[in-house]
């Protein structure tokens, strides 16, 4: 079979699979990285023990979640050599900058600070705990930043021209190939859609423990912080989102084409969804507008567009051959990417107006087992959103973009390496399957753990070394929650593991203002 | 381009700067990592080991994504070749990364998984130590490339000689010698742990001293009699300098355990880096101009400065990056290394 000897072929499997894999990770850290740095602020400001608690809960998740982020992210770096080595040697002068950047600037500070954060809750202040919190999370939205001027370059090239001898793009202007023509659509599109993925699992949790119907407060806290970060970021992605659509449309004709399986030249209609007949070259629905997309991305209803079949005729898209191209499979994922944006609206305004009228999510409990689930809506949607973005630049892997400069362009098929031989590729599959299983096995094991543990105010008022202050009865506020919390507790159907785990994060909301008294430093 | 420019060679070195920082700092990352069954006798003993790079490992492995990224940039063929060409080496140096990575997290959260990942912890240390000695020793010997500067050897096997192998060993020595001594160093004064890492770092040591006489005299005399001979005098300093700080170290060491003075553990681990850094300022001084040597029965010629740096343009935005990128680097990893100082006491493993 074709597969088991096709190296290219081979090549594009496993970078899909890691690079895949790595991003089932990345949205969580830099998405709940948001929501880590949210929660230390207000222990910073509160000195609420049940707010340290918060943070210490988030850490451990965001720590778990980011060490196999940072893990596989590693294979990414690599990959670029090992397996894509003519790639390497055509792109090198321009795209080795933002990776070596990326390392500088952002892992480093990134890696350094998490190290504050795991180990340092004693030995900083706690101004300088909650600095590192967020100096975390701007670490990874900078390394966000370099990788996607180095992948939107590939997009839209700019700022190069291709040398003498043909082999090899070369810089000439560093600034114009950073801020090519997709950086900012893409890198705002891409981030914020993260931060909607961190919101939504924040939320998730919540939902959690509230139908569990443990750590009720910590839940609401936790539903609210969620609930406002996600209605932000999900009402704002609509002008990014229209954005790199627009970017699309001006610079990568091929790839809107095949988003809307358009094989012939006309206005494109909009589908809600559809079924693209690669033989016949149409797409089959039974709903359209006519000319929809020509409006969406220029106002106007009969803006011609070229299809398919018309730019594999011009030389500039000439290496393509409409037969070819995977076109069913790039509509299908922008239409679920679209569909899932329908959802996750609909979710993130649920949940802000229950969550704040007069948090009546606590007894929705339909709403709370949506919540729960909610996370899968973004998750698919920035899958299905990469899958468009790369599978849609097919066949080529820096694709030659509408301002892009002549001969700035390389066929996917001609940047393999030639060293590297099928049975080797098979091999390090193989390898791959074998161990990102037993990551993603024992990295739901410990969030299972993490999330079944729950925030524990021993172990938040431990981590602020303050342990014994909150409870040993010196401030009149203590024993009121500490008596709220076993009330609680014994009130609880799983009240063993509750209390087999010390004290539980369990208050009235009455409670709440007598307990913000400081925690020993 | 086929002329040397200034800018290309101060990458040339950069390059070896990066990879020192990442030998000298990730080096007792890795050495603790094989150490670890060795030397932690107990449950405590292994969280005082753990603890004891936990919150720097993670850092001082960003040196080796930017020394990889620094030579994708300013050296793309080199890059190309070497990573292409060692693809089973590099993909058991990454699995090693990937599973160490991880194993600190997840075994922090996951006591019933602790064997799984205490084995993962050692065997991800393991495999890089090894293998990037074995590299080093492969550029330098010489490896036979097509006229793409493609690898066309035997894969993974063929990149193991006996002097890569002993490369790979001194590699491997010199990682156990740091891990050893930064062990010594951090872990609790009255330990039972500090006393073996004690015990074992002179030992350790003096393989390191042993192996790199062989090495040195192989290299020097066998396989690349004629490297770069308008940098001899450098190549004697620094090999000079490697000897002076490793016996130094050993000897620090040594007096200061028989005199029970603790801050000798400070002399021993800072000589041992210093060894370290002489060990690749001596390949570095060695190489040049050679990123990638051509092996006899190569088609393609050698990977140098001359015929693999990237446009002047492209290295001078990569100063740029650098100017800006390694004086705050620095000053993270002295915020880092200062809130971390000291021995690991029993209220730091509460954690």
């Amino acid at each position: 079979m074709e597969v088991f000897t096709d190296v290219a072929l081979l090549s594009r499997i496993q970078f899909a699979l890691t690079v895949a894999y790595h991003f089932l990770f990345v949205p969580l850290s830099i998405g709940l990285g948001l929501i880590l740095a949210i929660c230390e602020t207000r222990y910073y400001r509160s000195r609420d023990p049940r707010d340290a608690a918060a943070t210490h809960f988030w850490v451990k998740i965001f720590t778990a979640t980011f060490a196999i982020g940072v893990a596989t992210g590693i294979t990414m770096e690599f990959s670029f050599g090992t397996n894509w080595a003519n790639y390497s040697r055509f792109v090198g002068d321009i795209f080795g900058a933002p990776l070596a950047a990326e390392a500088l600037f952002a892992f480093f500070l990134e890696s350094v600070f998490l190290g504050v954060l795991l180990f340092g809750r004693k030995r900083v202040s706690p101004r300088a705990y909650m600095v590192s919190a967020w100096l975390v999370w701007f670490g990874s939205c900078l390394s966000a930043l370099w990788i996607l001027i180095a992948n939107s370059w590939m997009q839209t090239p700019a700022g190069a021209a291709l040398n003498a001898a043909g082999d090899e793009a070369l810089i000439t202007d560093f600034l114009a190939a950073a801020f090519n023509p997709s950086i900012f659509a893409r890198y705002t599109h891409t981030v914020d859609a993260l931060l909607i993925m961190g919101a939504f699992v924040a939320m998730a949790v919540a939902a959690w423990y509230l139908l569990k119907g443990k750590h009720t407060d910590f839940a609401m806290k936790i539903m609210r912080t969620g609930a406002v970060v996600g209605i932000i970021t999900s009402c704002i992605m609509i002008v990014f989102a229209h954005a790199s659509a627009v970017v699309v449309w001006e610079e990568q004709p091929t790839k809107l084409a095949m988003m809307e399986g358009q094989y012939e030249t006309e206005a494109p209609p909009l589908y809600a969804f559809g079924w693209v007949d690669e033989e016949a070259g149409e797409v089959i629905t039974p709903f359209a507008i006519p000319g929809g997309t020509s409006f969406l991305a220029t106002g106007t209803w009969d803006t011609e567009y070229p299809g398919l079949n018309d730019l594999a005729e011009t030389e500039k898209y000439g290496a393509m051959d409409p037969a070819d191209l995977p076109v069913n499979f790039v509509f299908q994922s922008y239409h679920i990417m679209v569909a899932m944006y329908g959802l996750i609206m609909l979710a993130a305004i649920l949940a802000i107006i229950f969550t704040f009228k007069g948090g009546r999510v606590r007894k929705m409990r339909w709403l709370q087992k949506l919540l729960l689930i909610s996370p899968l809506f973004p998750f698919i949607a920035i899958n299905t959103g990469w899958i468009t973005a790369e599978v849609g630049r097919q066949p080529w892997v820096v694709y030659p973009s509408v301002t892009g400069p002549d001969g700035v362009e390389l066929l996917t098929d001609n940047a393999i390496s030639m060293s590297v031989s099928a049975p080797e590729l098979l091999t390090t599959l193989a390898l791959f399957v074998l161990v990102y299983v037993l990551l993603l096995v024992g990295w739901a094991r410990v969030i299972a753990r993490f999330i079944k543990e729950g925030p524990s105010l021993q172990e938040g008022a431990s981590a602020v070394g303050g342990a014994e202050v909150p409870f040993d009865g010196d401030e009149p506020a203590v024993p009121l929650e500490a008596a709220a919390a076993v009330v609680t507790v014994e009130e609880d159907a799983e009240g063993d593991a509750v209390v087999a785990e010390g004290v539980a994060v369990e208050a009235d909301d009455a409670t709440r203002p007598a307990a913000s008294g400081k925690d020993g430093e | 381009m086929m002329t040397m420019t200034v800018l290309g060679v101060l990458w040339f070195f950069l390059i070896f700067v990066l990879i020192a920082g990442y030998f000298i700092l990730d080096g007792f990352d890795l050495g603790v990592g094989v150490l670890f069954p060795f030397l932690a006798k107990s449950e405590e003993d292994k969280a005082v080991m753990r603890r004891v790079i936990g919150p720097v490992w993670d850092g001082n492995e960003v040196w080796l994504l930017t020394a990889g990224g620094a030579l994708f940039a300013a050296f793309p063929d080199a890059y190309a070749t070497t990573f292409s060409g060692f693809y089973l080496a590099v993909m058991l140096v990454l699995f090693g990364l990937i599973v160490r990575a991880v194993s600190f997290e997840f075994r922090a959260g996951d006591p019933g998984w602790a064997k799984v990942w205490d084995v993962c912890f050692f065997v991800g240390s393991l495999l890089p130590a090894l293998l990037f000695g074995v590299a080093v020793g492969n550029i330098y010997a010489g490896i036979p490339m097509d006229a793409n500067g493609d690898y066309m050897g035997v894969p993974l096997l063929g990149l193991i000689t006996p002097f890569t192998l002993l490369t790979g060993l001194l590699g491997l020595a010199m990682f156990l010698a740091a891990g050893a001594t930064w062990t010594a160093l951090k872990a609790p004064l009255e330990s039972g742990l500090r006393a073996r890492a004690q015990k074992l770092r002179l030992p350790l040591q003096a393989a390191a001293v042993a192996l790199f006489v062989v090495v040195s005299v192989l290299g020097h005399f066998f396989y690349a009699p004629d490297m770069a001979p308008e940098l001899g005098i450098f190549r004697w300093l620094f090999a000079g300098l490697f000897l002076v700080t490793v016996v130094g170290s050993m000897v620090v060491g040594r007096v200061g355990e028989r005199r029970g003075c603790p801050k000798a553990d400070l002399g021993a681990f800072l000589g041992q880096s210093a060894g370290a850094f002489s060990l690749v300022g001596l390949l570095a001084c060695s190489m040049f101009p050679c990123l990638v040597v051509a092996s006899a029965d190569s088609v393609g010629p050698t990977i140098t400065i001359m015929n693999a740096a990237s446009s002047e343009l492209s290295l001078f935005w990569m100063t740029v990056i650098l100017c800006i990128g390694l004086p705050l680097v620095l000053v993270y990893h002295v915020v880092i290394y200062r809130t971390f100082r000291g021995r690991v006491s029993p209220e730091d493993l509460a954690h």
